[in-house]
């Protein structure tokens, strides 16, 4: 259905390590990676919020998953992808508006969500 | 529901969507981290509370709606073949739909009797 218009002998370059992204591309990219990932966990998530106010057995093996290492692991990937998508997010309300659309700025904000969500997780992580 | 969440009105949904959003996750996951709940009378009396079940009963279809629209903008962007696409969005779908009733019948089964 798409592309049938496109000349399908236009050139392709996939070859990703060669592939310098500059971090507006960087930020976008992550915005994606982020959300599918949180996607993938809503089941996840709508079945231990279930389980855990179905009454006092259910609360306490929801309390017990939360805590198991995989989940753990879980937890601080998600953790990172709410803050990525959040901080990535606005800025991209921003620009929907019309703010720091000139490249300079638009790369130093970048680079700043990108950093921002890394520094929030990681004080998290610590405090 | 791919053509009536198409073109603008998708994109307004996702930003509509994503206002609320950031601002009721953000407290949902700080009141988790800050003062996580005990046990279960703590936990569902908190959910129990009227501006939390109704939080919480406006953020579990807007959640739904945003992950619909940026699961199908991916699977636009990276998923070609139609079939792939279509299998790949009707799963998401139900996925979705399953969790969503799952989460409001919790919401239900301790908040707004």
């Amino acid at each position: 259905m798409s592309g049938t218009r496109m000349n399908p002998k236009r050139p392709v370059f996939l070859e990703l390590w060669r592939i310098k992204l500059p971090a507006m591309g960087l930020a976008s990219i992550l915005h994606r990676v982020s959300g599918v990932l949180m996607v993938l966990s809503i089941p996840i998530f709508a079945h231990l919020f279930q389980r855990s106010l179905e009454g006092p057995e259910g609360f306490a093996s929801a309390a017990a998953a939360m805590t198991s290492w995989p989940m753990r692991l879980l937890l601080l990937v998600l953790a990172w992808s709410l803050l990525h998508h959040l901080f990535a997010g606005v800025r991209f309300l921003a620009l929907d508006l019309g703010l720091g659309l000139e490249r300079e700025t638009a790369r130093r904000s970048a680079q700043l969500v990108i950093g921002a969500a890394l520094v929030v997780l990681i004080l998290g992580v610590v405090l | 529901m791919s053509r009536s969440a198409s073109g603008l009105k998708a994109w307004l949904v996702q930003r509509v969507t994503a206002v609320y959003l950031a601002g009721f996750l953000t407290y949902l996951v700080l009141h988790l981290v800050l003062s996580p709940p005990a046990d279960h009378a703590q936990w569902s009396a908190w959910v129990a509370r009227p501006w939390v079940s109704l939080g919480l009963l406006l953020c579990i279809p807007f959640l739904l709606a945003h992950a619909w629209v940026g699961t199908r903008d991916v699977l636009m962007d990276y998923v070609k073949p139609l079939w792939a696409r279509l299998g790949a969005l009707i799963l998401v779908g139900i996925g979705l739909l399953a969790s969503g009733l799952w989460a409001l019948k919790a919401v239900f089964t301790v908040g707004l009797r």
